[in-house]
């Protein structure tokens, strides 16, 4: 649903000559703008739009990702172009000098690419295995768990409490991902549960 | 926020304090600039820098931060003494007839029932003077001396234009100009808006700042209008979400609280969330409390959460203290009582007070696992990086997992803006080299963990053992299977109560709303507040019209809001007591005769007599409330304390050192530091090129903002021999920073109390990885204390001593 939208859709509402006009408005010949036009049509035709949201702050601007390659499709797909999504009702088209630099957040020349470990007393990171890193992950936190955890007070009253390990969760997750990391954490009895709610 | 974005088209006045827009929301903020050019509004900003909200603003006025609620006391007062208040409002839709208890009583800065040693009130007294037919005590008429508002009268009382000056360092001519533009607010036809963001959040009393705001907005009848509302600005695209969901030590999904260890069983859990109503005929909605409980524990732990064991009840931990929440996990973590910790894209190394003690206390741990999309500083807490990361990385023993996650581009699922609108979106990219989603991350560890406890057994196994995974990838859930999961399902045939041959939601259907959860084991829902948000209609929030009746800026079919797809809370309270808009003009919910409707889903049973059910649904009384009973730690009215670290002492109360009630660490009390020794009042903030720690990994960005810097004024420059563009130290009781300063006109000293107070502005974006240069930022200088009912730190006002130094060797 609302994959293929926005620009497309605009266009048509707006008619080719409503479009020219606007061209014109920003100072280009009739000329420039049919050759504008045409270029742009070009770059369309070739791309998949997605809609998605700024992932910055809560304001939450409607964004268009143009992409070579259409997940939907079950292609590689990379975004080469992010703009504000004009029908949005709060911004409108607009982005701020953070949303309209999404992009290079995307391609980040420091996104974290493969799992890695860093020993203890070691001052390099070495990269292992996703299998590597889970099955390490968690036999240390059942260690840690089934050493520490209070299954009762002192008062004999079931409190199923683990306070020796912690976990923040991430405020710029979606939903779904929220609620899929509560039902886990919780079920172990983690109580040192947080988000960036409260900073 | 109580209204939305497009709302704010709809105001007459905006009065941004505790938030400055135009840097941090610009792309909301142009809906204050809608309603100045379409409506005439007018935009009032009060804040220690002229930021460049206050740059456009109609009228600015300085405050030392810190120092809001005797700002906002101060315009209450103003509002009671000069008759300025939407009094039909007050006297029906606000618990300002309600008689309080007679022990209750407030002196020398503090409440009845104090307890020094504990920091903590005892709150028996801060309640309702309750009849013999178990309904409080009212006298409509405001005469009796123990009603809420001649106790609120008397309370800010001492909040005059001299005494705003005194501590907040406001002009009393600005102080009384602000306090004229508000109070033409209390007109039926006029209204405000709120919109403040970290800004009054980030003190160690944070939530009686707004609090203040809200009964100020409550007396000029602007809660539940067009226009009007307490909008909080939040920060983070779903901290609103992860709010909503309960990401924290104490919360429930849908703001339930876990329990505590003193609840045995669910019966005594039960037991004192009955919520029966205050005032005859009320709604207290939270009487539905144990449907939304149950219907949870179902979503948990799917058939095994069965009546015959309280809907595994006692899977849930309980806690001991009121909660474990960041400052207290680090307290631990420091203390060496903490192993295990897990930062899913949380940069905790820059985002938490007193870098060295969380350097410290990170160095203490067994091992640290790091999910992010990006390499942050917390990763690489262990890495030296000179005095920006001054550590041995040799000694520090624990074991550090880096683990790359997909970023907001390539996932699909919704995130919750400030509206509560929940939009979902589209993945368009492919993660870059082998980062996953959270999802899957989530679910391998689950998974894992799982079978190691199907292996070798452990204690309390079942919780984990027995959640409800029914995923069709359990290895990978998908957004749409865990977004159902939030609105809920009929677990079995969910009869009609009043014709129970008909089936209202059939076994395995999704539930169209909260409305029909059960506490009888036969619905489950992740989150109550969400229900609603994929129905059998399919997905809601996924809904893209732009259509928007009579331009209202409501947009009912733009995704979906919580709760019921209601876009103004309260909205009810948008009409007089018969059920007719106070404001035609601006209508939103209007009695027809036969039910409420209008433009929005009614904050009120649909057929709810107008004049019988009062309009704030969710509380007791069926009214808001001036008087907040026991619901705040430090007391039912705010009062002006200040900050922790201050330039000068509380004028009303001189032997009260920060907010009374705020829970303080032993270690941290002793890292407090004095005006003697830090003289200058010292505040934190964005800049609009930069988010956080996240865009100095994005070049344009680092390419704006390359580069640390503090600001101060041209005053405090010439007295310290600082100079435009010179290397300074700023130094507090807990670390010091270098940085570039910017002497700049944009912020002055106040005078307060008698002393000339000189403010030191530091913004937060820098660190040690990305593509900025190398930098500070604040939490290297804060204090180690919070708000004393949610902890969230005090970054907003700290004290710092500031010297010119010669700058590195190039």
């Amino acid at each position: 649903m609302n994959i293929q939208v926005s620009r497309r859709r605009f266009l048509q509402l707006a008619g080719a000559g409503a479009a020219a006009t606007s061209i014109a408005a920003f100072g280009y010949g009739e000329a420039e703008a049919e050759v504008a036009a045409h270029v742009r049509n070009f770059k369309l035709a070739k791309s998949t739009e997605t809609r998605n949201t700024c992932t910055y702050c809560s304001v939450a601007c409607g964004i268009i990702m143009y992409s070579r390659g259409d997940l939907t499709k079950g292609e590689q797909a990379n975004i080469f172009h992010i703009e504000g999504d004009a029908e949005h009702p709060t911004n409108r088209g607009t982005l701020c000098p953070k949303g309209a630099a999404l992009l290079d957040m995307v391609h980040s020349k420091t996104r974290t690419l493969y799992p890695q470990v860093r020993k203890p007393g070691s001052d390099k990171f070495e990269r292992i295995s996703w299998d590597e890193a889970l099955d390490r992950i968690t036999r240390l936190m059942k260690d840690d768990r089934d050493k520490n955890i209070i299954e009762r007070n002192a008062a004999g009253v079931t409190v199923n409490r683990w306070t020796t390990t912690g976990f923040l969760a991430a405020s710029a997750t979606t939903n779904e991902t929220a609620w899929e990391t509560y039902k886990v954490v919780r079920s172990t009895g983690i109580v040192a549960f947080d988000n960036q709610a409260r900073v | 926020m109580t209204n939305s974005w497009t709302d704010i088209k709809n105001t007459d006045l905006v009065v941004i304090m505790g938030g400055n827009a135009a840097e941090a929301h610009p792309c909301g903020f142009k809906w204050v600039t809608e309603a100045k050019h379409n409506r005439g509004a007018k935009l009032i900003v009060i804040d220690p820098r002229f930021t460049r909200s206050a740059s456009v603003a109609d009228f600015y006025c300085p405050i030392r931060q810190g120092t809001d609620i005797a700002y906002l006391l101060g315009v209450i007062n103003y509002c009671i003494q000069n008759d300025k208040v939407q009094w039909d409002y007050v006297k029906s839709y606000t618990n300002a007839g309600l008689l309080v208890d007679e022990r209750f009583g407030y002196s020398d800065g503090l409440f009845t029932g104090y307890d020094e040693e504990k920091r903590d009130y005892d709150r028996t007294s801060w309640d309702y003077q309750m009849g013999a037919d178990g309904f409080a005590l009212i006298d409509d008429t405001l005469q009796n001396p123990r009603c809420v508002w001649n106790l609120l009268k008397q309370h800010v009382a001492v909040y005059t234009p001299e005494m705003v000056e005194r501590i907040c360092g406001t002009p009393k001519d600005k102080f009384l100009k602000v306090c004229e533009m508000i109070g033409e607010c209390s007109s039926k036809t006029r209204t405000m808006t709120s919109m403040y963001a970290l800004g009054w959040t980030q003190h160690s009393k944070g939530s009686q700042n707004i609090r203040a705001m809200a009964m100020l907005q409550l007396i000029l009848g602007n809660i539940g209008v067009r226009g009007g509302g307490m909008n909080a600005l939040r920060g983070h695209s779903n901290i609103q979400g992860l709010t909503d969901i309960g990401l924290m030590s104490n919360l429930i999904p849908g703001y339930l609280n876990i329990p505590t260890e003193r609840e045995t069983s669910l019966d005594v859990y039960m037991s004192t969330r009955g919520f029966k109503p205050l005032r005859p005929g009320q709604t207290s909605y939270w009487q539905n409390y144990k449907k939304f409980f149950v219907s949870f524990q179902k979503a948990m732990w799917g058939e095994a959460a069965t009546a015959e064991n309280n809907f595994a009840y006692d899977w849930l931990p309980k806690l001991d203290v009121p909660s474990y929440d960041i400052l207290r996990a680090f307290e631990l973590m420091h203390a060496g009582r903490m192993n295990g910790y897990f930062c899913q894209g949380f940069n905790a190394l820059l985002s938490f007070p007193n870098r060295k003690k969380i350097t410290a206390a990170l160095s203490k741990l067994k091992f640290l696992v790091v999910m992010d999309p990006l390499q942050t500083e917390t990763a690489r807490f262990w890495e030296n990086h000179g005095d920006f990361n001054d550590v041995n990385s040799a000694s520090i023993q624990t074991e550090v997992f880096e683990l790359p996650t997909s970023c907001f581009a390539e996932d699909e699922g919704s995130l919750t803006n400030s509206g509560r609108w929940l939009q979902w979106h589209w993945p368009g990219g492919t993660p870059p080299g082998d980062a996953k989603s959270d999802n899957w991350i989530m679910a391998q560890i689950y998974l894992r963990l799982k079978a190691l406890y199907e292996k070798e057994g452990g204690p309390v196994a079942d919780p984990i053992l027995k959640l409800d995974w029914r995923y069709k990838d359990p290895g990978d859930p998908t957004a749409e299977e865990l977004a159902k999961e939030l609105n809920g399902y009929a677990v079995s045939d969910l009869a009609d109560p009043s014709d129970p041959t008909k089936i209202v939601v059939a076994r395995g259907k999704q539930v169209p709303g909260f409305a029909v959860l059960r506490d009888d084991g036969s619905t489950a829902c992740g989150c109550w507040i969400y229900s609603g948000c994929f129905t059998e209609a399919g997905n809601q929030m996924a809904r893209r019209s732009t259509n928007d009746p009579d331009d209202t800026g409501t947009f009912p079919t733009w995704a979906w809001s919580w709760p019921v797809n209601r876009r103004i809370l309260y909205n009810r309270a948008s009409a007089d007591l018969e059920g007719k808009p106070w404001d035609e003009s601006r209508k939103l919910m209007w009695w027809d005769g036969t039910k409420w409707t209008g433009y929005d889903v009614p904050d009120i049973a649909p057929n709810a007599q107008p004049g019988e059910v009062m309009p704030f649904i969710m509380n007791a009384e069926g009214t808001a409330r001036l008087f907040s009973l026991r619901g705040l730690r430090e007391g039912p009215f705010p009062a002006h304390y200040e900050p922790f670290e201050a330039p000068i002492a509380n004028v009303l109360a001189p032997h009260i050192r920060g907010n009374p009630a705020a829970r303080v660490f032993k270690d941290d009390a002793a890292q407090f530091g004095d005006a003697k020794d830090f003289p200058y009042a010292a505040t934190s903030y964005r800049l609009t090129e930069h988010f956080h720690f996240w865009t100095k990994h994005a070049q344009i960005n680092a390419s704006l903002q390359p580069e640390f810097f503090v600001e101060i004024s041209e005053e405090l420059a010439k007295e310290k021999g600082i100079v435009r563009g010179g290397w300074v130290r700023v130094s507090s009781v807990r670390g010091s920073i270098r940085a570039k300063a910017v002497v700049t006109k944009r912020i002055r000293p106040l005078v307060c109390d008698g002393k000339t107070v000189h403010i030191v502005g530091i913004p937060l974006h820098w660190g040690f990885t990305g593509e900025t240069k190398e930098g500070f930022g604040p939490n290297s200088l804060t204090p180690f204390v919070g708000d004393a009912n949610i902890e969230t730190p005090e970054y907003k006002a700290f004290l710092v001593n500031i010297e010119a130094i010669s700058g590195p060797v190039a």
